[in-house]
């Protein structure tokens, strides 16, 4: 069987604490979209109400979910990169092993 | 519409191809092995794979569909670019690292990676088969709608264009060359995407979006008996009959042997009435615009305000609008949207588009075309739920989007390119709002087909600006069919032939194959292009998110976080997701009042969006058939396996 990975990759020491911050992540904006969805569902007419810069609850709440999408996937990258190039590093010295995540 | 093809435009578009072409011929010789020819060897960066993400994502649903659903029905259109963002929060936190630890071409590799079953391997084929087809469509379909104002060529041959330029990108250089394509469209894209939107801000709002817009006209009725108009102010015009649809009185007059059809409409206790746009096909096979010939061109391109409310004032033109009094204006005032209306006189079958003024507050929130308020059923809101579900949970399904992680070296590099594509694709739909309305306001609308708002809007600027946004619009449909067809392909000569098969292949064979598979596929692309022509292009798309979350969004994520995961189980959840998805879609109301042209009370149930449905069924299937099939093939977990 060719089962596997496209490229060899090194292991990656930070998978599971990522798994977790990931999941954590999902789950928040999971929340916030499905506040969204349940405004719209429930009460359509409060999407009218009137909030910042002239802009209605509507079009802020969707941009809103659009933005915190981009802010969240930034932060994530910035802690799991943090998290990578720690924990793989100790492991490199520890146990000799290739770290994962350098190629770029 | 009535279209005339621009020199500047073909001369622009055949510039984009011969780029396309040249970029794959450029590549071909990097897809020598299976490697480079599913995968581009694993060497693409991470920021051109973040970009190319965004070109294989923006596809015609994206830029043709949403604008142009916004474009028509406002703010509903504008729920689909906040779904299909919202998705890619699924695939960068869930899905994107451990499906690059797993997978190897494609992602039924990764479903499989630790159980060698055949049960999985032909499921995942047959899934992402039956999803890159249900994508193909709507992107064959958005190709024809593209070439006929572009080029002035049918649409059949729009379609065959398309799917030749295709099949020879993908045949020669695979995954390499549909990634730099994809990078190329999706960064212009973006670019000139921004570009129309700062202007249309710097034009801002007017009652008359320019000097050639039509103005309608509207006549007084000076007398009515027995709810029939007896008598008109304009006597240059004859009435000739007068009937009722869903409750509305159109007429038809005549002047100058002309017939046009206007709609009677009364305020305060007066009587007028006011023009419509008509498309007549007489019983005799003449097709009439407007009364007239097609030549004549008097099938106007339309949509304007009717009521501009600034600072609480009325004006006739707001001047240049911010990012955000653009919206405040909008919902304050009232525009008029042309709303379509089908009925048979005698023999002839009439078309016509009456003005229907809709108060800006209406269109700024949901409930248009989605019924989600005052009057809506529980069946309704149901629907809208589960649209919002597929859209949510579909992304980080699709198959072309999952085989872009094995085009990059690394997890960190998987993740990275993700993020940039949130960035870019993020980006793009929020001017999404900004296009789709200044489409619906700037005058540029035809009616026989909203797909065609965004370049038309960018038309009212100038030839120049329209070609280049066709020309990137058509790449757009090349690049996403590319990276469409590598998936099929992969599926048919990897998963299936290869793997499920077992077939004895060499390296140089396992890329011939891959390359006739891609072959057909475009082949078969071409023939359902041509045979769903004048579907919406938005519907089918929704159909591809549906069946792709129903079917391999709870085998992804299952294999991944729960340890009891077994090979039948995920077997037996691709199955059921993908039959139930379909099942319900395709005896749903949307496809008897569509395509089997009958009506929505014929259909076997009332729902049309099949996700609150089918996915939680394929996650119970996988739990149960998992708990029934232990006998020590569980995964230890998704952690533990990489």
């Amino acid at each position: 069987m060719q089962h596997g990975p496209a490229v060899k990759l090194g292991v990656d020491h930070a998978a599971e604490k990522k798994t977790k911050i990931g999941l954590f992540c999902f789950i928040f904006y999971c929340i916030v979209y499905s506040g969204f969805v349940i405004i719209n569902t429930l009460s359509p007419t409060t999407m009218s109400m009137q909030t910042f810069f002239g802009l209605n609850l509507a079009v802020l709440y969707g941009f809103g979910l659009i933005i915190l999408a981009i802010v969240m996937g930034l932060i994530y990258n910035i802690i799991c990169t943090n998290i990578e190039d720690s924990m793989n590093k100790d492991a490199e010295a520890t146990e000799g092993q290739e770290p994962e995540g350098g190629a770029e | 519409m009535i279209y005339t093809a621009s020199p500047i435009a073909i001369a622009l578009f055949v510039f984009f191809v011969l780029i396309v072409l040249g970029l794959s011929s450029y590549f071909a010789r990097q897809a020598t092995s299976s490697g480079g020819f599913y995968a581009a060897g694993g060497t693409i960066h991470w920021a051109v794979n973040g970009i190319a993400f965004a070109g294989d994502y923006l596809s015609a649903a994206s830029f043709l569909g949403i604008c142009g659903m916004i474009a028509t029905v406002g703010y509903d259109g504008f729920l689909y670019s906040i779904g299909y963002l919202a998705g890619w929060v699924v695939a960068l936190f869930v899905v994107a690292e451990p499906l690059k630890r797993l997978g190897k071409y494609t992602f039924a590799d990764a479903l499989d990676a630790k159980f060698n079953s055949k049960g999985i391997q032909l499921m995942a084929a047959i899934s992402a088969l039956v999803v890159s087809i249900c994508y193909l469509i709507p992107q064959m379909v958005g190709a024809g709608a593209l070439v006929t104002p572009l080029l002035g060529l049918p649409h059949w041959l729009g379609v065959v264009i398309v799917g030749g330029i295709v099949i020879f990108i993908v045949a020669t250089a695979g995954m390499t060359s549909t990634t730099y394509v994809q990078f190329l469209k999706g960064g212009l894209l973006i670019i000139f995407s921004t570009i129309l939107v700062f202007m249309v801000l710097n034009k801002g709002l007017m009652k008359t979006p320019d000097e050639k817009y039509h103005k309608f006209q509207t006549i007084s009725v000076a007398a009515m008996k027995d709810g029939k108009i007896a008598e008109i102010s304009d006597k240059s015009y004859s009435v000739i009959t007068q009937t009722e649809v869903d409750g509305l009185q159109f007429v038809k007059l005549t002047k100058d042997n002309i017939p046009t059809w206007w709609k009677l409409t009364t305020k305060d206790g007066n009587n007028k009435l006011e023009e419509t746009l008509s498309y007549v096909i007489t019983a005799d096979g003449k097709t009439l615009y407007n009364g007239e010939a097609k030549e004549k061109k008097k099938f106007y391109s339309v949509g304007h305000m009717q009521k501009i409310i600034m600072d609480g004032k009325e004006v006739e033109k707001t001047g240049k609008l911010s990012v955000f009094s653009f919206f405040s204006v909008i919902e304050n005032s009232t525009v008029i949207r042309f709303t379509k209306k089908i009925f048979f006189l005698g023999k002839d079958k009439v078309t016509l588009w009456y003005q229907n003024p809709t108060a800006g507050t209406r269109l700024m929130r949901p409930g248009v075309k989605f019924k989600i308020d005052k009057g809506a059923t529980f069946m309704d809101k149901l629907n809208f739920i589960s649209l919002m579900l597929a859209l949510f949970f579909g992304t980080a399904a699709l198959p072309h989007v999952l085989i872009r992680y094995y085009t990059v070296p690394s997890q960190r590099c998987a993740r990275k390119s993700t993020i940039v594509a949130i960035g870019a694709i993020g980006f793009f739909y929020i001017l999404t709002l900004y296009m789709g309305f200044g489409a619906m306001v700037g005058g540029v609308l035809d009616v026989q087909s909203s797909n065609m708002s965004a370049p038309l809007l960018a038309k009212s600027f100038g030839t120049i600006l329209f070609a280049i946004i066709s020309a990137i619009a058509f790449a757009t449909v090349l690049g996403t069919v590319s990276g469409l067809i590598v998936a099929a392909s992969g599926a048919v000569a990897h998963d299936i032939m290869d793997q499920f098969l077992g077939m004895e292949m060499s390296d140089a064979q396992k890329v011939r194959y891959g390359k006739i598979s891609a072959f057909i596929v475009g082949i078969l692309a071409i023939i359902l292009g041509i045979l769903f022509k004048g579907m919406n292009v938005s519907f089918l798309v929704g159909w591809a998110f549906a069946v792709a979350a129903s079917a391999n969004l709870p085998a992804i994520l299952m294999l991944l976080f729960w340890k009891k995961t077994t090979a039948p189980g995920i077997t037996a959840s691709i199955f059921v997701g993908m039959i139930a998805a379909l099942g319900i879609i395709l005896t749903g109301p949307d496809m008897f009042a569509g395509p089997y042209g009958l009506t929505r009370a014929d259909a076997f149930h009332p729902l049309g969006q099949p996700g609150i449905i089918s996915i939680p069924l394929a996650f119970i299937t996988l739990v149960i058939v998992s708990l029934m099939t232990q006998k020590g093939k569980a995964v230890e977990s998704s952690e533990a396996q990489a």
